[in-house]
């Protein structure tokens, strides 16, 4: 399916910045310091810290956190603590509520339990993309709650934040590369693969710093395990398609080997150095194993790829 | 602890008010509801005759408008409310913060219930709810086990039902993608997860191929029973191995937890699918009343006939059933 739009080398008259998600995976503490480390020298200009899948992954604290997130802000960098999506035990709330109440940085609420604790606290927060905001009213009553900014639930479309209404007074984030988070469960499947339940996994997810691959029984790769939580295999790749006027934030989701040179490509589309038949192209040639989809943005199935005659 | 059965037309409706449903879910024939499937759910004069059956039975009625739609879809989804207010049903189960406001707004006498597509997890998220928008009744996702379900009715402000009974949803509701991924249809933006539409069924030497949207989800050797492709119940290759990497295809079944759920005060128990057949309906709708009457007279002495088990087992999915997340092994 081809159509033609003007992506011409375009610069926002409002500066658009650059995010990095939350790590999804499990990483060694070594491994996150050194991601860390690497990536305050990128161009990445908000960071979103904190264990959003599995509350059992315990290399670092809220405190080991917080340091990073220190680290990152003398930087120079907007920092941004991250909330569990799926929050179901007693002692998840208990952190969730620390987290909340941290003083220093802002929260992004990963569902409706960190909402109702920021805005009890009366403090301004960041809505995860996990959060259903489908429509205005919806997103009038967060606003009115203290939400500064909202990261689209990834199903929405170029055509739906363009018949969304007014978005003004609250900046939106919008992923624009990595596996898409399908979804969440009581289950990890990571374990399951082990045949361990997930109270005894053995934390067998340190050994996927990517994810665990699912492919069907045609070996085509669909999805990507991640412990409870489920991705896409194919990356969500929205670089050539950026910038656009709704959007303030483009976001990043953290995989452990290429994130600099995707952010790197990102600064310089945004910037109009790069039109978008060069990302095209570079994106091709950095990343030429990576099958890629961009079908939300289209409003066609996720997985899908649509295809725009470049300029 | 009251019994919530599923209805997809009239007949179904009549057949669990008859088999002793304390009340009874339907839907409108749109996308504003979770069971989105061609040649189901109810007109406006359906439902109104299901009311007037069911009240006069002493049973309630509440309509699901439970899916979330885009700012420019709002009107609709308005008008199921307004029809749903003056067809006098019991309470309107929804999923949505805009539609809840509206309907909160609008009819502050009509009972709101948080449909399990709110994906509330825990009582902060339920009371969340009912402080903004004065929900009387929460339905949780299938993802906690019963001491987290405990935690949670004992500090939600409003009373909590659970799923008892039906197709399992792994995935925790209002947040799954899998469908939309592979369709760009799934339960939160068109009421339906693996749309008809997009199902493909081939007979191959040797097993049957099922497909969504060209995604071979299994191939059902010849002699297996073959469920429905939803993605999370396919056969799929991990580390080499092939099998059920998410699921295999099962129904929820909670008879052996019932009198612990009863105990520790959960108001409802839901029975899954309104998409099943009013025999179904009847079937299951029997069976659940009986337990929960068992569970009510008997305290700790509850004990799971054995007939309930095998019967609900012949009507389950891949004729097995789990506790699911209840269970913390099953995790």
């Amino acid at each position: 399916m081809n159509s033609k739009t003007s992506h011409t080398l375009v610069s926002n008259s409002k500066k658009a910045s650059i995010s990095l998600a939350p790590i999804p995976y499990f990483w060694s503490a070594k491994q996150v310091h050194a991601y860390y480390e690497r990536m305050a020298e990128s161009k990445v200009d908000v960071f979103y810290l904190g264990e959003v899948i599995c509350s059992k992954r315990k290399a670092l604290r809220l405190n080991d956190w917080l340091d990073i997130a220190r680290m990152l802000k003398n930087q120079g960098k907007e920092v941004v603590l991250s909330t569990l999506s799926l929050v179901e035990a007693a002692s998840e709330l208990s952190v969730l509520n620390k987290i909340c109440g941290n003083g220093e940085f802002m929260v992004e609420a990963g569902d409706l339990s960190a909402v109702h604790m920021l805005s009890q606290l009366g403090v301004d927060f960041v809505l995860g993309s996990t959060v259903n905001i489908y429509n205005h009213d919806s997103w009038r009553k967060m606003k009115q709650l203290g939400m500064k900014r909202w990261v689209l639930p990834i199903e929405h479309s170029e055509q739906d934040i363009e018949s969304f209404g007014n978005i003004m007074g609250c900046q939106t984030e919008l992923m624009v590369w990595g596996r898409l988070p399908l979804a969440y469960s009581a289950r990890c499947y990571t374990a399951r693969t082990h045949n361990l339940a997930k109270d005894d996994c053995g934390f067998v997810c340190d050994q996927y710093p990517d994810g665990l691959k699912l492919a069907t029984q045609e070996n085509d790769e669909f999805l990507v395990i991640n412990g409870i939580q489920t991705q896409s295999a194919k990356q969500y790749n929205l670089l050539e398609n950026m910038p656009h006027p709704a959007i303030d934030i483009y976001r990043v989701t953290p995989q452990i080997s290429h994130s600099e040179a995707v952010v790197a490509l990102l600064r310089k589309r945004l910037d109009g150095e790069l039109s978008s038949a060069q990302v095209h192209e570079s994106v091709i040639k950095l990343f030429p194993e990576y099958a890629m989809s961009n079908g939300y943005w289209f409003k066609q199935p996720g997985m899908s790829q649509h295809t725009t005659v470049l300029q | 602890m009251e019994l919530v059965c599923p209805a997809g037309n009239l007949p179904a409706l009549k057949a669990a008010v008859n088999a002793g449903a304390d009340a009874v879910y339907i839907g409108f024939q749109n996308a504003t509801n979770a069971r989105h499937f061609t040649g189901l759910n109810f007109t406006n004069e359906q439902i109104k005759a299901g009311v007037a059956f069911a009240h006069e039975r002493g049973c309630k009625v509440f309509i699901a408008v439970n899916t979330y739609p885009y700012s420019q879809q709002m009107a609709q989804w308005h008008s199921a409310v307004d029809a749903a207010a003056e067809l006098a049903v019991d309470a309107l189960i929804l999923a949505d913060m805009g539609v809840m406001a509206y309907a909160a707004e609008k009819y502050p006498e009509l009972n709101l219930h948080l449909s399990v597509q709110g994906s509330a997890t825990t009582h902060q998220a339920v009371n969340f709810y009912a402080q903004q928008f004065g929900i009387k009744r929460a339905v949780i996702p299938r993802v906690l086990s019963v001491k987290q379900v405990a935690h949670l009715v004992k500090n939600s402000q409003v009373p909590i039902e659970v799923f008892g009974f039906g197709s399992l949803c792994v995935m925790v509701e209002g947040r799954c993608y899998l469908s939309s991924y592979a369709t760009g249809l799934g339960p939160n933006n068109f009421g339906a997860c693996s749309p008809a539409s997009h199902v493909k069924w081939e007979q191959k030497t040797g097993h049957l191929e099922t497909r969504l949207n060209g995604v071979l989800i299994d191939q059902v050797p010849e002699g297996e029973s073959v469920g429905y492709p939803t993605i999370c119940k396919g056969r799929y290759c991990v580390n080499q191995q092939t099998g059920y990497a998410i699921e295999e295809p099962t129904s929820l079944n909670t008879l052996e937890i019932l009198s612990e759920l009863h105990q520790l005060g959960v108001a409802a128990i839901k029975v899954e699918g309104r998409q099943r057949s009013p025999v179904y309906v009847k079937q299951v709708t029997q069976i659940m009343r009986s337990a929960i009457d068992h569970c009510k007279i008997s305290g700790d002495d509850y004990q799971v006939n054995p007939q309930w088990q095998a019967d609900l087992a012949a009507l389950s999915e891949g004729q097995q059933t789990t506790l699911g997340a209840y269970y913390r092994k099953w995790q």
